[in-house]
């Protein structure tokens, strides 16, 4: 033990030595940006979930989409379409594509050819088209796309020579520009996917990802770390982008902050309202912050008795307090919700109706449709933050109280991130803490995905509520190209679910951000996940 | 070589017993038992039946446990409900880091608290003595939560000079070739060694202080109240009325006798140091055993529970007889009633 003691001590003296070079190591030490998640992305193509934590770990890193939205303005602007034309009626979209843009070239791949049309209609056929031999790979599920119905709608998807796309509809959809430019519509690599094919496995092409986007995929350990490098061929140039990625997985968010604070992470994913101040009072921290596109709700599953009783929803929304919910959960870093559109939107109507705080009222609407005191119900709390809800536990347990107070016992419900939403895609919910954060400014994308009939296989339509009506008003809404006529349409829609409540909306929260200021580039993406082309770091 | 069977056949009955434990949490668990024995959800009726039949599930209970021996000594442990990976895989990761950090915990601990203990023994009943005495009191009576977050209060938080979390900064991309990560640095290639080794260095200091200041406080207890009963002893007069120097009496006389009982105590010791470092990982983000299974527990993993328990319990029985046995052979005085003193 001895021997091999000194052996040991000598090394490090040695190591200590030769790693002792200042310069060497500063330059090391800003190689990589450390970013700390919060959770595991399901895999690494955002197209087959909608959870925030994939969008944030693949969208904006591994891949580009046809369009982007320009986080200023929210305007759709060209991405890898260079250009675009949309017909007359409506009906057929064409794309011109960029040239010479390369794909990763990684341990597990080497591409053989620049992106072209062939990976578009690749990418598009992937969630569209039933026969493709990759749509039931990785559990066949594209709940963006189902819950939005573009997969529908789409008639055909053409190849007009090697850059040059078109894509004809069904009917006319006026956000459909919009969706192509959201996180989930990314560009995968159909030579990719046919080397895959060829050698048995394609179930790798979520797991090993291939795209066009500024870093590439190296690696990535469950709970730890996911790990990327800078991709050199990168089609807008590599020049600014930092050599190295990583996401150090950390799900508690004052451990986060914690290594925000030591220098171990640079930036960190949802800081927590609570410790906002901390961080604004650091002067090596910086936050940042914009209303977010975004809404957090309660959501009762209307499959269930007695909650398909619209005056058993309105009761339960009657017996809560919004504003106590707001201070003790969002700490002012939100506004209250009549419905499900943010201010953000051009769509808000300011002069919704709203439910007010009236347990007496709750209870005698309880008593009238039998409900007996004493009724037991569950509350879902989702295990995670996030800016809609950053804890839905607490909210659970205050909503416990108010609920105790017209006689219903409350049993709070929780489990790990990818458990809890694959038993709420089962529905076996009573209700549920949970929100939405949109992909683009549309109002299309709150109404549709979160309560149309469609949304329910796909797992985003949390109340599971199905009504003709409504699905009507908000097709009806796509229809037309004038924003006025929407808005109406929309107030209407606001209306229909005041008397309906499938979910109680309660909260619209601010969107943070928190980096320490020697991370130059960071900016707040209103528009989907978090974005790292562009960031570099200094010490 | 009498010895060396009954400790072989007191360690294999152990296992066995585990493994019965192990194989009846599979039915203690909530849900089925196939998912929590196997790992695997069956997609349809079919995969069912023919797991089934693999795994003897049909069989009477003697033979699904003897099917399920054999299958965690041919290396397979079943698979993670959560992340479908092999959990054998997953623990050969893991447990190394835990290992890792309590030899350094022990090796601190050992480096420290025998010196530390012995002079407390030669000057016994003395200021000094009383004063170690209590510290090493009031040190091995904190928390070993406790003293942790407290250190990270203080030296990464509010000092920062030290970080809270991992084994290395994530920018290494250390190859996992022993699991242990100092060797691991030592035999990478793609990256620099030095820089990563000072950083892995930097990562070490609080969590293996954290676990090594209570594991030192016994160390220092167990060995002054050695020292002073050698010292009671009458070779220590005999060898003081010869003359000898005091040099002398310490080293040929005092430290060999004094270390000897020691080393059973050890043993007890290294049950208490795995079990603090296990607490310890989940706070400083190691990845290790302790933090596995914390995960585990969250995610209702059941088949990394079962298996996670038995490599726990298996790394610590391990130690404790490979321990004993050591102790044994080198003093051979110590027999009967001692035995089985695990």
């Amino acid at each position: 033990m001895q021997t091999g003691l000194r052996w040991l001590w000598g090394l490090a003296g040695m190591m200590l030595l030769q790693g002792c070079d200042k310069a060497e190591r500063e330059a090391f030490y800003q190689s990589g940006i450390i970013y700390c998640s919060e959770s595991n992305p399901v895999n690494f193509n955002p197209q087959t979930d909608t959870s925030s934590t994939t969008a944030d770990a693949t969208a904006h890193q591994l891949y580009n989409r046809l369009l982007n939205f320009d986080p200023d303005t929210g305007q759709v602007i060209p991405s890898l379409a260079s250009s675009w034309k949309v017909s007359d009626d409506g009906l057929v979209y064409t794309f011109q594509l960029e040239k010479n843009v390369a794909f990763h070239e990684t341990a597990y791949f080497t591409p053989s050819r620049p992106f072209n049309a062939d990976d578009v209609i690749f990418s598009i056929d992937r969630w569209r088209n039933d026969s493709n031999p990759y749509h039931p790979v990785s559990g066949g599920r594209y709940p963006y796309f189902e819950s939005l119905g573009i997969a529908d709608n789409i008639f055909e998807v053409r190849r007009i020579n090697g850059y040059r796309v078109e894509i004809i509809l069904k009917r006319e959809d006026s956000s459909f520009l919009a969706n192509l430019a959201t996180d989930f519509s990314v560009i995968l690599s159909a030579e990719y996917a046919d080397y895959l094919l060829s050698r048995g496995t394609p179930e790798r092409i979520d797991h090993y990802p291939i795209g066009t986007g500024p870093f590439k995929f190296v690696s990535y350990r469950k709970d730890h770390f996911i790990r990327f490098d800078k991709h050199e061929n990168y089609w807008h140039g590599a020049e600014g982008n930092s050599e190295h990625l990583i996401y150090d997985i950390t799900p508690k968010s004052s451990i986060r902050l914690a290594k925000l604070i030591t220098g171990e992470c640079d930036a960190i994913a949802f800081p927590a309202q609570t410790e906002l101040d901390i961080i604004v009072n650091r002067e090596e921290l910086t936050l940042s912050e914009k209303p977010g596109l975004n809404v957090g709700f309660w959501a009762f599953n209307t499959n269930r008795p007695p909650f398909n009783d619209p005056s058993v929803r309105r009761a339960l929304a009657l017996a809560i307090d919004k504003n106590t919910l707001l201070e003790a959960v969002y700490f002012e870093s939100a506004t209250r919700a009549k419905t499900l559109l943010p201010a953000a939107s051009w769509a808000f109507q300011s002069d919704a109706e709203d439910t007010g705080y009236n347990p007496v009222l709750a209870r005698k609407l309880l008593d009238e449709a039998g409900i007996e005191p004493g009724f037991t119900m569950t509350i879902w709390a989702m295990p995670v933050e996030r800016a809609y809800n950053p804890n839905a536990v607490k909210m659970a347990e205050l909503i416990q109280r108010y609920l105790s107070a017209v006689d219903i016992q409350v049993d709070i419900v929780t489990y790990d991130w990818t458990t809890f939403r694959r038993h709420l895609r089962e529905g076996l919910h009573d209700s549920v803490l949970i929100g939405w954060s949109a992909d683009n400014g549309d109002p299309d994308n709150f109404y549709r995905p979160l309560l149309s009939c469609g949304a329910i296989p796909s797992g985003t339509n949390r109340a599971r509520w199905c009504n003709r009506e409504y699905d009507q008003l908000i097709d009806e809404a796509l229809q037309t190209q004038d924003l006025v006529r929407r808005k109406a349409i929309y107030a209407e829609v606001n209306r229909l679910l005041y008397n309906e409540l499938p979910l109680v909306p309660i909260a619209h929260a601010y969107r943070y951000q928190a980096y320490r200021n020697n991370l130059k580039g960071m900016t707040i993406n209103p528009y989907g996940g978090v974005r790292f082309a562009g960031v570099t770091k200094s010490l | 070589m009498q010895i060396l069977i009954r400790y072989s056949t007191l360690f294999v009955l152990t296992l066995l017993v585990l493994a019965a434990l192990s194989f009846a949490l599979a039915y203690l668990f909530p849900g089925d038992v196939l998912v929590n024995l196997t790992g695997i959800t069956p997609h349809n009726e079919i995969q069912r039946e023919a797991l089934i039949r693999q795994y003897q599930l049909d069989e009477p209970y003697l033979f699904q446990f003897l099917y399920y021996v054999q299958q965690l000594l041919q290396g397979n442990w079943g698979y993670s409900f959560i992340s479908g990976l092999p959990l054998r895989d997953e623990i050969a990761v893991a447990m190394p880091a835990t290992i890792e950090l309590s030899t350094y915990a022990l090796l601190t601990a050992l480096f420290l608290g025998v010196p530390i203990g012995c002079y407390a023994g030669l000057k016994s009943y003395t200021k000094t003595d009383y004063t170690i005495n209590s510290l090493s009191m009031v040190s091995y009576s904190f928390p070993v939560f406790w003293i942790a977050l407290v250190f990270i209060l203080i030296f990464s938080l509010e000092l920062g000079i030290a970080p809270l979390s991992g084994r290395v900064s994530l920018l290494f991309d250390v190859p996992n070739v022993s699991g242990f990560v100092l060797i691991d640095i030592l035999l990478a290639d793609n990256i620099d060694s030095g820089l990563a080794f000072v950083d892995a260095l930097h990562h070490l200091i609080l969590p293996t202080a954290s676990i090594a200041l209570i594991s030192t406080a016994s160390m220092i207890r167990i060995t002054r109240r050695s020292v002073i009963d050698v010292l009671k002893s009458p070779y220590i007069a005999a060898a003081e009325s010869r003359g000898l120097s005091k040099r002398k009496i310490f080293f040929q006389h005092i430290l060999r006798n004094a270390l000897l009982p020691i080393l059973p105590l050890m043993a007890i010791q290294i049950t208490t140091l795995i079990t603090n470092a296990m607490i310890v990982e989940t706070l400083f983000s190691w990845p290790g055993i302790g933090n596995w299974l914390i995960q585990a527990i969250y995610q209702r993993d059941y088949p990394a529970l079962r298996v996670g328990m038995l490599a726990v319990a298996t790394v610590v029985i391990s130690f404790t007889i490979l321990i004993d046995l050591f102790n044994r052979l080198i003093d051979p005085s110590r027999e009967k009633y001692e035995r089985g003193a695990i």
